[in-house]
């Protein structure tokens, strides 16, 4: 029989602690849906869509009430939709595939759909090239869709062709959606070093590696960890402390593996991995830069946030790691800045600068996440931070994005809403120096040597 | 599939009694009972097996959430495998 205690400790974890499953996310392959005649194409991916993922919602729902788990979202990704605009005539042809998708999105009950995408770390094919070109209107013209463009790889290098298109992309996407705060860009990821099982948006998209079909959970609980680490106190040295934190993201974990294989199971369809990230939300109690508090610093941005990030970045990484059969996706925790109630209250009142998040990206999953910058900001300075957040994945063998949006009209100081789990974001001051002669050299930086490491 | 009902709040007469007349109408087995106060809390675990009940886990699960309304306690019923997961390896 189970302890009375170990089921209290559950119940008060979800019940007081904001313990979540963050998301089932559904992988499809829409590689058979390609089509030389686009609205055929849109039909089939539709089709296929929405025959494989009719009964996801419901499956998820089933689960969180026979459980007692909450379960946020439900959502697809997809096949990189730029392999289908291959036959795309123009930019028009490829945001048709974007409103397929958005319909295939509201038809199946998925709050966002992923994978309006492309892989150009080394060069662009035509395909590609339209699609890129798409994605400002194709995010403002949809409600669902998510974006994502891969622009660097470790073995490839960095196409600084792409990273100065993606730049000119982020600032015409918050331009065609300025009522709203330049909202298209919280739907729209910059990567170095993508991975293709993410189930987290806005960067999910269904990798060209994967198979016809899988389900990948993402879990959460940055409001566990926190309570675990009150409850040893300000004494407890680091031995302690990663300790705990390993304790906690293990019985997390364990649970996101439940609710995997449990919905791989009811929707007959293969379980793909677990992402164990700490994904924030706005909630009060729900905050990575709050856990980051409770081990010391004073506030998230301070000198130590680095280091006390990095702990706590590995060690949910391996208490986690036995606790599922598959980890993969982004796995780490997150620090996405409006997401976060602590970051939010950082970077007001200006403890945490956009330099600190570029210092904390080295050590910690993904990058430069939900940042508002000023509407005035350059396409090459947006191109220029993702330049050197590509940097920082390539030689460091790891995965990073740039999340950004140059809100029109808004300067620093400035709040940004956009509401639900995307938050609210204070307007952050970049760089006033340019780095057009950078940008526009274009190219592509050579992949990084790794070997002679210094 | 066996399941696990916890009641948490403060502690009156009838209780128990309100919990096991709504399962013995659904025919779920109450297959073991404990209760104990945890952090000044009343705090009931129960494990019961759902093989033989006659109305779906989501009904149930309603019926007990609304018997915790009127009761002034939060009444929930689990799948025990979450805490299975969680605490066994």
């Amino acid at each position: 029989m189970l302890n009375p205690f170990e089921i209290i400790e559950t119940i008060k974890m979800l019940d007081k602690e904001h313990l979540d499953i963050r998301t089932i996310t559904m992988g499809i392959s829409l590689r058979d849906c390609s089509d030389p005649d686009v609205d055929a194409m849109c039909e089939k991916v539709y089709k296929k869509i929405t025959t494989y993922a009719k009964d996801l919602v419901k499956v998820g729902e089933e689960i969180e009430t026979e459980y007692g788990i909450p379960i946020i979202n439900k959502r697809i990704s997809v096949t990189p939709i730029s392999i289908l605009c291959e036959h795309a005539k123009s930019v028009e042809d490829c945001v048709k595939l974007a409103k397929a998708l958005d319909k295939a999105a509201v038809a199946t009950g998925v709050n966002f759909i992923g994978g309006y995408s492309a892989l150009v770390h080394k060069h662009y094919t035509k395909g590609d090239e339209m699609l890129i070109a798409s994605i400002p209107q194709a995010l403002a013209q949809t409600q669902r869709v998510c974006s994502s463009v891969n622009v660097a790889t470790t073995r490839a290098g960095i196409n600084m062709d792409a990273v100065k298109q993606m730049g000119e992309v982020v600032k015409q996407a918050a331009e065609l959606t300025k009522e709203s705060g330049g909202f298209a860009c919280a739907k729209l990821v910059v990567f170095a070093n993508a991975v293709e099982d993410n189930p987290f948006m806005a960067g999910a998209f269904h990798g060209i590696g994967e198979g016809e079909c899988v389900i990948n959970v993402g879990v959460s609980g940055p409001g566990v960890v926190k309570c675990a680490l009150e409850k040893i106190g300000p004494q407890a040295d680091f031995g302690l402390v990663a300790e705990t934190i390993k304790k906690t993201a293990f019985k997390i974990t364990r649970m996101g593996q439940l609710v995997a294989q449990e919905a791989s199971a009811r929707l007959g369809v293969p379980y793909g991995i677990v992402d164990l990230s700490l994904a924030p939300t706005p909630a009060v109690g729900d905050s990575v830069a709050y856990i980051l508090e409770e081990m010391g610093v004073e506030k998230c941005g301070t000198h130590g946030t680095t280091a006390a990030l990095a702990m706590l970045n590995d060690a949910v990484k391996k208490g986690g790691v036995m606790a599922s059969g598959y980890v993969g996706g982004l796995s780490g925790a997150f620090i996405p800045v409006s997401e976060d109630a602590g970051m939010i209250a950082a970077a007001q009142c200006g403890a945490l600068t956009l330099e600190k998040l570029e210092a904390m990206t080295c050590v910690c999953s993904v990058g430069l996440d939900m940042i508002v910058v000023p509407g005035d900001t350059s396409a090459a300075t947006l191109s220029a931070i993702i330049a050197d957040e590509a940097a920082i994945g390539v030689v460091n063998n790891k995965t990073t994005a740039v999340r950004i949006i140059p809100a029109p009209g808004k300067k620093v100081g400035d709040i940004v809403e956009f509401g639900g789990l995307l938050g609210s974001g204070p307007v952050q001051p970049v760089n006033a120096y340019g780095s057009e002669g950078f940008i526009n050299r274009g190219g592509r930086i050579p992949a990084p040597l790794h070997s002679l490491r210094n | 599939m066996k399941a696990v009902i916890t009641v948490l709040g403060s502690d009156r007469v009838g209780i128990i009694a309100h919990v096991t007349n709504i399962l013995a109408k659904v025919n779920v087995n109450i297959l073991d009972i404990s209760q104990t106060i945890m952090d000044k809390i009343f705090t009931m675990v129960m494990l019961v097996d759902l093989k033989e009940a006659n109305t779906p886990f989501a009904e149930i699960s309603k019926a007990l959430d609304a018997a915790g309304q009127e009761l002034g306690v939060s009444i929930r019923i689990q799948h025990e495998d979450i805490f299975n997961s969680m605490h066994r390896i």
